[in-house]
């Protein structure tokens, strides 16, 4: 087992490369670049700019390198630890990215504590009260759940918010504490604006989590040594989380591995919707505005946090059942 | 029955009913027996004759949708101040304290899997030392020691280490002597065995069943062995009762049963065991036609559409009851009687 | 037994034993279906889909208007609440419109005026169209009765643009229930050939059909859609975009499955009636096609039928922010697009509705795919 994991973390940057090559080919991939998108773009606003100047900027940038040549300088300074300069912006990513990143990560981690503590316990009490009111109600918000797009329920929290209570849910600072340094006031009002989008995030989850468990209970519900929990004399709930549950978790630990990766992408989705601080929007606009060294950055960002991710699960997994433990995978 | 000497546990028409949404199952359905101090008591019969409920509802099991709903279990319990109670175990809350502690330390089920039986990701010794410490007033170290002793009494070599292993490490027969190691832990004066040697194979049966009579005869325990093997009966048991479709149709002394039985079933049974000594190339006798679904019960005798004796007009309409035929053997047919069950 | 058992009981037993050999000759699918129609739910879900599926197929009957045509002066007109009846019996209209200048902003203002009642009816005659480019016909599923009548029909209202929401919604059915439909489709045969290739063969072509697998689940999602979606010509025309789109979102979709086929030929390899048909001196391919293959089948349906409304709900969002489905395609994404502004949605609330279709459709898809996997499962019961 530990075998294992030290082999996932030694493939792990030759993982990196590979797909820093696919990132980097991608955001190149299409015609033009940073430079004709912003002439596309002062056009539109009704100015211009010189051919001359274009070309001397695109000089400047490194632009009228071949492409190899640029990526080259692009993975120098990230094994420096740079990552890499913003054509748009004018300044180093690592600071456009460095407090949206942290972010990013709270906002996903937030969500997925949510998951778990909501899913696990409901999944629990539907399959011990299986057909009981909780349950059909709980089976009908699983459904709805699982139906409605992340953004769709941001967009209509948002509308009901707005419309009917007046408060504004997007972002998760107040206009006070927006560009403050980091202290526990801040904490506290970024604690008070993250369940909304923590939930939005969540749901698809939470929903399929409760409805695994309650399967999965349900089978163990009916094993052997859950008969014999109760003739040792267990009282029925000790023995239901002793056992039976213990067991119906494990399956769902491996559930963690596609989770955390899709929290961190489906983030991009709503932090779009809600106006969030989120690598994820920021993204959005590298890739529209050409931005080509930011939005590499940021796409292997978001392919160093799914691996990671991934193997965080196997670990737990590891952890929790001794079976896999001891065998090896 | 009518001994003397207080029966250990005795049950009286015992009604465990299953409400299905098709309908309900009368899985027993009028069930009266007792079981003394130390006595090896077998309880025999095909796959859905009620056998298993039974032992579960004694042991307060049942699962939902199963309910009793009828009659008494009478265990008879030694109280702290050393005088015989009588508690109906039908009475109590299936989930309460009193009867959770007489579950397990009074009472305790050998259970059908070894197999499957223990928790794959708790330690065996965890779920032995658990079950000591639901019952007995010791500490944890106390619980280990008193789980090792268990471990070398069923006789697993290296207990020590076993108690920290998981049960899917141990061999299939070293499962079953810590199940049941796990079941004698807080010295209970009723073993119930549901079939314990029907999954495993035949050498380790026989090592298991020598393992039982010994713990049974060292601690004078009484034994209700559930199985269909009629053979086992016969090695284990001194006192049978035989069961088909929730109702008992004969019971007594293994040997007036074996060698005199009454019911036209048990008679039938017995006729279709092979033997060593049967006859070479003749047809092995068997029961004709198929155990009824348990919602297309027969009217009447629950036997008599299978059985050879049948008397039509009165095995067809009434039910037998069950009343003593000759000394210690009780039978329900009308081949001896003319009693039919109370409503 | 049966000697002498009075008529009625032969009759019985002579109707139970021919109930149970149709169910012993009926084949797996009419099994499957059988047991299908019991779950109510998923039989109401598909009635759903396949009213869906109808649009898709002729948007233009179901539509009232031109879907492109923009009038500024139109923008914003709520919907209008479909009656029943009326004073005279069943007769089916809608509250008119009525629309005020507003003298600050200068722009049309419209409301509902319930006193004034436009009667519609089914089956009108409409704005030219043809089926499925083969003929041309004008009949139309609703209208107003009147069809040179002043007074319009906006079902679900209109936009920014002036443009009616119900026939625009007809269009965007089509175009997200196919994107989702054809992706899935795509994602089967690549997953059901690669993982079969993998699991079958094993060595060599698995330990690479592998690895790819989980180099390409190592992907994230929905950054690495979005990358691609933005690597596509701007000057790309609506119908290469939609191809591309959907080949993107199969190109990742196809792992899971491919992953669950080779797992499933894998263990199948092992099993004794796979040694049995070998033994008769089945060729490899028959094997495969007649004896393995089945197997599995009900099963990939069942999850294909359930990675649809996921497909859907990537497109959508994709779509929504911009780099999906493009203007002036339209998608459930698309219109939502029109969505984006809080304040926009707060006046103009009807724009959310393309939500609440693809919420659905989702639901119809995820109750018939989830019926179809318990009515196909073998050891369900």
């Amino acid at each position: 087992m530990l075998r294992f994991i030290v082999q996932r973390l030694l493939i792990l940057p030759i993982l990196l490369v590979l797909f820093s090559i696919i990132v980097f080919w991608l955001v190149q991939a299409p015609p033009g670049d940073f430079l004709t998108s912003y002439v596309a773009n002062l056009a539109s606003g009704g100015s211009s700019i010189q051919e001359e100047q274009v070309e001397a900027l695109r000089h400047q940038f490194g632009l009228d390198q071949p492409m190899y040549i640029r990526y080259l300088y692009w993975m120098r300074g990230l094994l420096k630890g740079d990552l890499g300069y913003s054509l748009e912006y004018q300044r180093p990513n690592s600071e456009l990215i460095g407090e949206r990143l942290v972010l990013t990560v709270l906002l996903a981690l937030f969500a997925f504590a949510i998951t778990w503590i909501v899913a696990v316990p409901a999944g629990i009490y539907s399959a011990t009260h299986q057909n009981s009111l909780l349950d059909y109600a709980f089976a009908l918000l699983n459904y709805i759940g699982v139906a409605t797009p992340n953004f769709m329920l941001a967009l209509i929290l948002m509308w009901i918010a707005f419309a009917y209570l007046g408060i504004n849910i997007t972002g998760l600072f107040s206009p006070a504490y927006e560009q403050a340094p980091w202290s526990l006031g801040r904490l506290i009002d970024l604690l008070k604006h993250i369940w909304v989008p923590g939930i939005v995030l969540g749901i698809a989850g939470t929903a399929r989590l409760m409805r695994v468990m309650r399967a999965n209970l349900l089978d163990e519900l009916n094993k052997p040594y859950v008969v014999t929990a109760r003739a040792k004399g267990m009282s029925e709930w000790a023995l239901v989380l002793k056992y039976p549950v213990r067991l119906a978790i494990n399956p769902l630990v491996s559930t963690i591995g596609w989770m955390l990766p899709q929290l961190f992408s489906g983030s991009l989705i709503v932090a779009t919707v809600m106006n969030l601080p989120n690598i994820g929007p920021l993204l959005l606009r590298a890739l529209t505005q050409r931005d080509m060294y930011l939005s590499g950055s940021i796409l292997l960002i978001y392919c160093f946090l799914t691996i990671i991710g991934t193997l965080v699960s196997d670990i737990l997994l590891a952890l929790v059942d001794p079976r896999i433990r001891m065998e090896g995978v | 029955m009518n001994t003397p000497i207080q029966p250990l546990l005795s049950v009286r028409d015992l009604k465990t009913y299953f409400m299905m949404d098709e309908g309900v199952v009368k899985a027993v359905d009028g069930v009266t027996f007792d079981v003394n101090s130390g006595q090896v008591f077998g309880i025999v019969g095909e796959s859905g004759c009620g056998k298993s409920v039974t032992m579960k509802a004694v042991l307060r099991i049942v699962e939902p949708p199963g309910k009793i709903v009828h009659g008494e279990i009478l265990l008879n319990c030694k109280t702290k101040d050393g005088d015989c109670q009588v508690i109906d175990l039908a009475k109590l809350d299936a989930n309460g304290k009193e009867m959770r502690s007489i579950r397990g330390a009074e009472i305790a089920l050998i259970p059908q899997e070894p197999m499957s039986s223990f928790s794959p990701v708790h330690t065996v010794g965890d779920q032995i030392i658990e079950a000591i410490m639901l019952h007995q007033p010791v500490d944890k170290r106390g619980a280990r020691q008193i789980a090792l002793q268990m471990l070398k009494d069923v006789g697993i070599p290296m207990p020590e280490q076993r108690l920290d292993e998981y049960s899917w490490q141990l061999s299939g027969g070293l499962r079953q002597r810590a199940i049941i190691a796990m079941a004698l832990s807080c010295n209970p004066r009723l073993l119930i065995a549901d079939e314990p040697t029907t999954a495993v194979d035949v050498t380790t049966q026989a090592q298991v069943l020598r393992l039982l009579r010994n713990l049974q005869q060292q601690r004078n325990a009484a034994i209700i062995f559930i199985t269909h093997d009629l053979g086992v009966i016969a090695q284990m048991a001194s006192y049978v009762m035989v069961m088909y479709l929730g109702l008992v149709v004969e019971q007594g002394p293994v040997d007036d049963i074996f060698h005199a039985s009454k019911h036209p079933y048990t008679q039938a049974l017995l006729r279709s065991i092979p033997s060593v000594n049967s006859t070479p190339r003749v047809e092995l006798p068997t029961i004709s036609g198929s155990i009824p679904h348990p919602f297309n019960k027969p009217k009447g005798c629950p036997f008599h559409p299978r059985c050879v004796k049948s008397m039509p007009g009165k095995c067809d309409v009434r039910t037998p009851a069950l009343l003593p035929v000759g000394e210690k053997q009780w039978v329900s047919c009308f081949l001896y009687h003319d009693v039919e069950v109370a409503a | 037994m049966a000697a002498n058992l009075p008529v009625e009981e032969t009759l019985v037993s002579h109707l139970v034993s021919k109930a149970e050999e149709r169910v012993s000759v009926a084949s797996n699918w009419q099994l499957v279906w059988w047991r299908f129609r019991k779950n109510r739910l998923a039989i109401i879900s598909l009635i759903v889909l396949v009213f869906f599926y109808a649009i898709v197929l002729v948007p233009d009957f179901f539509s009232t208007q031109d879907p492109e045509a923009t009038e500024s002066a139109l923008a914003f007109i709520p919907m209008q609440g479909i009656s029943f009846f009326d004073s005279s019996g069943f007769n089916l209209s809608v509250p008119a419109v009525v629309g005020k200048r507003n003298p600050v902003t200068l722009r049309m203002e419209w409301k509902i005026d319930e006193t004034k009642k436009v009667p519609i009816r089914l089956f009108v005659q409409g704005y030219k169209y043809k089926v499925l480019g083969l003929f041309e016909t004008d009949l139309h599923l609703i209208g107003p009765t009147d069809p040179k009548s002043a007074d319009w029909l906006y079902l679900f209202g209109t936009d920014r643009l002036g443009r009616d929401q119900w026939s625009r919604m007809m269009f965007g059915t089509r175009t997200s229930m196919t994107v989702g439909l054809v992706a899935v489709a795509l994602s089967v045969i690549f997953g059901v050939l690669l993982g079969g290739i993998s699991g079958y063969f094993g060595g060599w072509p698995d330990m690479i059909i592998q690895r790819l697998i989980e180099l390409l689940q190592s992907l994230p999602t929905i950054p690495i859609w979005l990358a691609m979606s933005a690597a596509l010509p701007q000057g790309w025309r609506p119908d290469q975009v939609f191809f591309a789109i959907t080949i993107i979102l199969s190109l990742i979709g196809w792992t899971t499955l491919g992953r669950e086929v080779r797992g499933r030929f894998l263990s199948l390899r092992e099993e004794d009636f796979v040694l049995a048909a070998d033994l008769a001196g089945c060729s490899r391919f028959r094997i495969i096609t007649r004896h393995m293959v089945p197997a599995f089948m009900s099963h990939i349906i069942a999850t294909s039928t359930l990675a649809i409304p996921v497909m859907i709900i990537n497109e959508t969002s994709l779509s929504y922010l911009g780099l999906g489905i493009r203007p002036p395609a339209i998608s459930w994404g698309v219109l939502l697009q029109e969505a984006q502004n809080i304040q926009t949605v707060a006046q103009a609330p009807w724009l959310l509705l393309p939500g609440v279709v693809v919420i659905l459709s989702v639901l119809a898809f995820n109750l018939v795919g989830d019926g179809l996997r318990d009515a196909a499962d073998p050891y369900g019961h």
